[in-house]
């Protein structure tokens, strides 16, 4: 059997964790910490491949994990001692191979492969929190450089009610009215355009040229117009999101094929049904794509226009007021909130996709 | 079927006449708006005079008000005029300044982040475990709004003495290794199967089949996702400027101006970003296209 280095070296690193001093008052856990890191080691280098062993490896080294974790508050007093890092490479390093293990496991059930194409990414994610927890606390970065990811979820839990109101009005209020008439608006003018040849030439290279601009610096601008309320946030996401559709649909209406159109006038359709029953299912792909990169551009244009002007509530006005008291945390845990938001929205909009355009080559298997 | 012209008259009734119409359009547009928007503020200060003002009067001085709601065309380019070719580059008050201040990070961010994405995509192409565990959080963080914390960024970063241009770019590094990640992903895995095999009978190694099938065939994503990662790194440098005090940049200008009401400055400062990411983005395509065919690559 061929054994990986980076195994060897968690191993190795694992035997410092049980030889050197961790620092801190030394409970439990500290005792039983280096002993399960280094059995997870062991099995790593040790026991063969095989759907046991990488179970083994997976549990023992959370196990290890969370034992780590636990031990951060014994060090209040005094900063870990190099046993201590030595361990949190070392299940570093595990958790890695893990991954890796996992990745390269067969399966022949088709149900099990998606759990695993899913627990891949969950794994890493969670690591990455994991790290980031330990890194930070560890070596006792200042909180306003970057808070630790358990004082951000405890502000989380303690100011929904600040961080729901932030959200609908920026979220439900500014950022949704615009993107709706943005893209409506966008979607109108592309069939117009695609109608007039004159104009096509014309506005799209116009329109190219736009969807490239610093959009968000109108935001002042449309805050002087529309005074400082939501509807000059939407009216700021409303220009943002117009020129993507534009150009995306206009290039998704120039999708059907030449023999498509013909088959379809051998029918003796109208404009119309041409439109829309060949031309915009055709364009789909093209209009779904500008949707997604609407969605991010919604919330930007929503936030960044907050922080020219708006009354004492919304996501833009907390982080930009929480960062001038240097309460670092509700920062993020308003990131959290838009992350969070981002990433809904974009996965809502692929899995209406997936439905209207069921019959793209990329959703076929 | 329209008869053959010379390529330089078709280029100019496909393109330089409908784009100058349109412009025209846009230009004519822009001065009956600023009229109308502008006028109320001139009826107002007419009926507090106790008179009423004459049509032509009226449409003067809509176009030569010292804080309009929308200045006219004329009075921007004016502004701008006056700000980069009267003042000295190095004065405070020059566009110039302002620009190159953001000119400067914004490509230190593009270069950093055009340099991390094609080394993510380089690994992610090489590494099964990265194709599956990060690529989606690629993805995922694209729906991050990062550009909204940006000046959280900037301010910690000076709490902790980073300042300067380093920490907008980080900003633009940020914003622009995306786009690049996954363009150059789906670039380097373009090389169809056949032409992989075909490496293998050679007896191709990894770096050869990078060197010589992958990253050739990757030339057009790359460029493609380079003009977006350039403009996009813009509007970081910009969006970074915002929370520094309002210092240098332009987005410094339009902070400053939104803060004492100055919309000729800001329209200005617009007018200069916007020409500032039209170059950029055709200057990245001009070499993109003399690589591409260089490269062999058809149109």
């Amino acid at each position: 059997m061929k054994r990986s280095p980076l195994a060897i070296l968690s191993l190795l690193l694992a035997l410092g964790g049980l030889i050197l001093p961790a620092g801190g008052d030394g409970g439990v856990l500290a005792q039983m910490a280096p002993t399960v890191i280094f059995v997870a080691a062991a099995v790593a280098v040790f026991v063969a491949r095989s759907t046991f062993s990488l179970v083994a490896l997976l549990l023992l080294v959370h196990v290890g994990a969370f034992m780590l974790l636990g031990m951060l508050s014994s060090f209040a007093a005094a900063p870990p001692l190099l046993g201590y890092w030595c361990m949190v490479v070392a299940a570093w390093l595990l958790a890695w191979l893990a991954v890796q293990r996992l990745a390269e496991f067969t399966v022949t059930s088709r149900q099990l492969q998606k759990l695993v194409n899913l627990a891949l990414p969950l794994l890493f994610g969670a690591w990455l929190l994991i790290l980031w927890e330990l890194v930070v606390r560890g070596f006792g970065v200042p909180t306003i450089l970057l808070p630790p990811p358990s004082m951000i979820a405890s502000r989380i839990a303690a100011s929904v009610p600040t961080l729901w109101a932030d959200f609908q009005q920026t979220y439900l209020k500014a950022a949704l009215a615009g993107y709706a008439m943005g893209c409506g608006a966008g979607f109108v003018a592309a069939i117009i355009v695609d109608r007039v040849p004159f104009l096509r030439n014309g506005l799209l290279p116009i329109g190219n040229l736009v969807a490239a601009l610093p959009v968000v610096g109108i935001a002042p601008i449309m805050v002087m117009w529309f005074g400082s309320y939501w509807q000059s946030k939407a009216a700021v996401v409303v220009i943002m999101t117009f020129f993507p559709m534009l150009v995306n649909t206009v290039a998704g209406l120039a999708a059907s094929g030449a023999m498509e159109r013909d088959l379809m006038r051998t029918y003796g359709s109208s404009y119309w049904q041409t439109l829309v029953k060949l031309r915009l299912p055709a364009a789909m792909p093209f209009i779904f794509n500008a949707l997604k990169i609407n969605s991010t551009l919604a919330l930007i244009g929503a936030i960044v226009a907050e922080f020219f002007g708006s009354p004492i509530v919304g996501m833009g006005f907390r982080i930009s007021a929480e960062v001038g008291r240097m309460n670092v945390d509700m920062v993020w845990a308003e990131i959290f909130v838009a992350a969070l938001a981002g990433s809904l929205s974009y996965g809502l909009i692929t899995l209406v996709e997936r439905a209207v355009t069921f019959w793209h080559p990329s959703y076929r298997t | 079927m329209t008869e053959a012209r010379g390529p330089i008259v078709q280029f100019c009734f496909d393109r330089v006449i409908p784009v100058g119409t349109i412009l025209l359009v846009i230009i004519a547009l822009w001065y009956v708006f600023s009229v109308v928007l502008n006028a109320p503020f001139e009826r107002d200060q007419a009926a507090r005079a106790g008179t009423t003002i004459a049509t032509s009067q009226l449409l003067h001085n809509t176009m030569w008000q010292e804080r309009p709601v929308l200045p006219a065309p004329h009075q921007v380019a004016e502004e701008i005029r006056k700000t980069v070719f009267d003042l000295r580059p190095t004065s405070k008050r020059s566009l110039v300044y302002h620009g190159a201040v953001t000119l400067s990070s914004t490509l230190l961010g593009f270069v950093l982040g055009t340099l991390l994405g094609i080394l993510l995509a380089v690994a992610i192409v090489h590494s099964r475990t990265l194709d599956k565990s990060l690529m989606p959080w690629i993805i995922t963080s694209q729906t991050v709004p990062i550009l909204a914390i940006a000046p959280m960024i900037i301010v910690v970063l000076n709490a902790v003495n980073i300042t300067g241009l380093l920490p907008k770019a980080i900003i633009s590094t940020y914003l622009s290794f995306f786009p690049v990640a996954v363009g150059m992903v789906k670039g380097l895995r373009s090389p169809e199967i056949m032409h992989l095999d075909l490496m293998r009978t050679y007896n191709a190694s990894r770096s050869q089949i990078f060197w010589k099938l992958r990253w050739p065939a990757s030339m057009p994503y790359l460029f493609t996702s380079m003009k977006i990662a350039v403009a996009i790194s813009l509007v970081g440098a910009i969006v970074g400027e915002l929370p520094t005090g309002a210092v240098a940049g332009i987005g410094a200008r339009l902070l400053a101006g939104s803060y004492y009401g100055q919309t000729v400055q800001i329209w200005a400062a617009l007018i200069a970003a916007a020409l500032m990411a039209a170059v950029l983005v055709s200057l990245i395509g001009i070499v993109g296209s003399l690589v591409n065919r260089r490269m062999g690559v058809r149109s």
